[in-house]
C-alpha cells in the first residue's frame, strides 16, 4: 500500500508493522510525532502494545530495558537533549546486550538552543555500544526500524540499535511510502524469542557486577558482536531486499563511485540533493561520486577501502563536530583509509597513492545544504586536483559552512 | 572463568552466580573460635552479606563476600569473633 507519510510516520508505522510489544517515551521536538503516533495506534486499537508513560528520557530507555528482558519487542525514541539525558542508560542496555531499537530523529545538541537537524546528538554517543544507522528517506526509515529489530536480536549480535532520521528534512516532511503488508512483515520479523527473560521459576540477575577479572571478557565479546554485526547488517538488507525489493547497500551506499576522482561522503539525508548534484557534474563531465554513510556503527572500514581507495580527493562532509579537532565522519574515515594499499593502476597519469580527506563541515543546526553548497565542495575538489595534474601540490583545507 | 556462550550473552547470570566476589576488598577478617561458639547465631543474623553458615555446634564462615565489617565481632556475646589485621601473623595462625 502506498502512503503519504513523513519520516516519524514511517518509523511509527515500522513500529506498528513489527508488533512491537512494549513502547516508553518521553515527547521532544522532532520526536514527538513518533510516539504520538504510536499512541494513536494503541488507542485505535491498531496496535496491542503497552505504553509506559515516564518522567525522562532517562526513565523512557530504563523502562525499555526492564520491558526488553522479559522477553518483549520493545521500541523508544528521543532526540538531541532527550539522548543526551539518556547517556547512562545507553551504555547499559548496550552492556546487557538488550536488542532493542531506537528512532533518533537527528537534532543538534544546547547551547545555543535549537531544535533543528544535525549528527551532534547521535555522533556524540558514539561510543555507547549500540549500533547506529543513518537513513536517507522516510522509506528507509520505515525499512531501517525493521531490519533493527532483525540486526539486534540476530543471535550473534545482541546489540541494540539506533535508527537516526535527519531531524525535519525526514521527520517532518512527507514523501510517497510503499508500506508493506502485515503478513509479508510478519515473514521477515518472526516474534521475538529472547536468550532469556525474566522468570520466577529460573531467577537471573540482569547486569551482574563483574570484577577486573570478569569486566574484560564481556567487553571483548561485546566488541566481536559488534564487528560481527557488519556482515549481519548486510545480510539482512539482502534477505529485506529478495522480500520487498528494496535495499539500501547494507553498511555503504555508493553513487557513481566505480570511476570518481572525487568522491562525497556523507550521512542522512543531504544524499538526495548529493544525488542531484553528483548527476549535475556528471552531465558537464566530471567524475565525481558520492558514497552515503549507512552504518557508522559498527565503522565499515573494508567497505570503505574498496570504494574509495582509487579516488584522488576524499571529501567528507559532516554535520557534527569533534570541538579541538574537526568533524567526526572526517576523522573516522582518514583512520579507515590509513595504511591501505594504493591502487595498482592509478586512473590518471601520475600514480596517485592514497586519497587526500577533505573534511567539512556543514547543516550544523538546520542551516540548509543546497546543490550549490555540494557543487562548491565538489568544484573545490576537482580544482585540487587539476593544480596537481598540472605539476602542483594537492592542498586542500577543508571549510565551515558559517 | 563463565563460559564463552555466557559471556558473548553479555552479563546477565542464572542464580546463585553472582560475577565476582568482594573478599579482596577486606583488610580485616574475622576469625572464630569454635570453643567458644555456643551457636546462637547471632552473627549469622547480623551478617550484612550472608558470610555464616549454621551447624551443629557452632557457626561457620565463607570469606568469599566478607569485607571485614565487623559486626559479627561486635554482635558476638560470647566473643567467640575476633577482627584481625589481614595477613598479620596472628591471622596466619589462626588458619591453621
Amino acid at each position: 500500500m502506498r502512503a503519504y507519510l513523513n519520516g516519524n510516520e514511517a518509523v511509527a508505522t515500522a513500529v506498528r508493522l513489527a508488533r512491537t510489544e512494549v513502547v516508553a517515551a518521553y515527547p521532544i521536538t522532532p520526536q514527538s510525532t513518533i510516539v504520538e503516533k504510536i499512541a494513536e495506534y494503541i488507542a485505535d486499537g491498531s496496535m496491542a502494545a503497552d505504553y509506559i508513560r515516564v518522567e525522562s528520557e532517562h526513565a523512557a530507555l530504563a523502562a525499555c530495558y526492564g520491558a526488553a528482558v522479559t522477553g518483549t519487542r520493545v521500541f523508544t525514541a528521543t532526540s538531541s537533549q532527550g539522548l543526551a539525558y539518556m547517556y547512562e542508560m545507553l551504555h547499559y542496555v548496550s552492556g546487557c546486550r538488550v536488542p532493542l531499537v531506537m528512532a533518533v530523529a537527528n537534532r543538534g545538541l544546547a547551547a545555543p538552543w535549537t531544535i533543528w537537524a544535525d549528527h551532534q546528538d547521535a555522533i556524540a554517543c558514539r561510543d555507547t555500544g549500540w549500533i547506529q544507522l543513518y537513513v536517507e528517506t522516510a522509506q528507509e526509515a520505515l525499512d531501517t526500524c525493521l531490519q533493527a529489530y532483525k540486526i539486534a536480536a540476530h543471535a550473534e549480535v545482541l546489540t541494540p540499535v539506533m535508527v537516526c532520521l535527519d531531524g525535519y528534512v525526514l521527520s517532518h516532511t512527507e514523501e510517497i511510502v510503499d508500506v508493506p503488508e502485515q503478513e509479508a512483515v510478519d515473514r521477515f520479523l518472526p516474534p521475538y524469542q529472547a536468550a532469556y527473560a525474566v522468570d520466577p521459576e529460573r531467577p537471573y540477575v540482569f547486569g551482574v557486577g563483574a570484577g577486573p577479572e570478569l569486566y574484560p571478557a564481556f567487553k571483548y565479546h561485546q566488541q566481536q558482536a559488534l564487528l560481527r554485526a557488519q556482515e549481519v547488517i548486510k545480510e539482512v538488507d539482502r534477505e529485506f531486499g529478495a522480500q520487498f525489493d528494496r535495499t539500501y547497500g547494507g553498511l555503504v551506499d555508493p553513487y557513481y563511485c566505480d570511476d570518481a576522482d572525487v568522491i562525497l561522503v556523507l550521512m542522512g539525508a543531504t544524499a538526495g540533493t548529493a544525488r542531484e548534484v553528483v548527476d549535475d557534474l556528471r552531465r558537464q563531465g566530471e567524475r565525481v561520486g558520492l558514497l552515503r554513510l549507512r552504518s557508522f556503527r559498527p565503522f565499515p572500514v573494508a567497505d570503505l577501502r574498496a570504494v574509495l581507495t582509487a579516488a584522488g580527493v576524499v571529501a567528507v562532509l559532516d554535520r557534527d563536530c569533534s570541538f579541538g579537532y574537526e568533524g567526526v565522519l572526517a576523522t573516522e574515515v582518514k583512520a579507515a583509509l590509513y595504511g591501505s594499499p594504493a591502487p595498482v593502476a592509478s586512473r590518471s597519469e601520475s600514480q596517485w597513492g592514497q586519497p587526500l580527506v577533505a573534511g567539512f563541515v556543514g547543516g550544523l543546526g538546520g542551516r540548509d545544504i543546497g546543490p550549490a553548497d555540494l557543487a562548491g565542495i565538489y568544484r573545490q575538489c576537482l580544482e585540487a586536483l587539476r593544480h596537481r595534474d598540472r605539476g602542483g601540490e594537492l592542498v586542500l583545507s577543508g571549510g565551515w559552512q558559517r | 572463568m563463565l563460559a564463552e556462550d555466557t559471556l558473548k550473552r553479555g552479563p546477565n547470570l542464572a542464580t546463585p552466580y553472582l560475577g565476582f566476589t568482594t573478599g579482596s576488598w577486606r583488610t580485616e577478617r574475622p576469625v572464630l573460635d569454635p570453643e567458644r561458639c555456643n551457636n546462637c547465631l547471632a552473627c549469622w543474623l547480623f551478617c550484612p552479606e550472608g558470610c555464616f553458615s549454621r551447624g551443629d555446634q557452632a557457626v561457620s564462615l565463607n570469606l568469599d563476600f566478607c569485607k571485614g565489617c565487623g559486626i559479627c565481632v561486635a554482635e558476638c556475646p560470647r566473643q567467640a569473633l575476633t577482627l584481625v589485621e589481614e595477613g598479620a601473623a596472628s591471622a596466619r595462625l589462626s588458619e591453621r
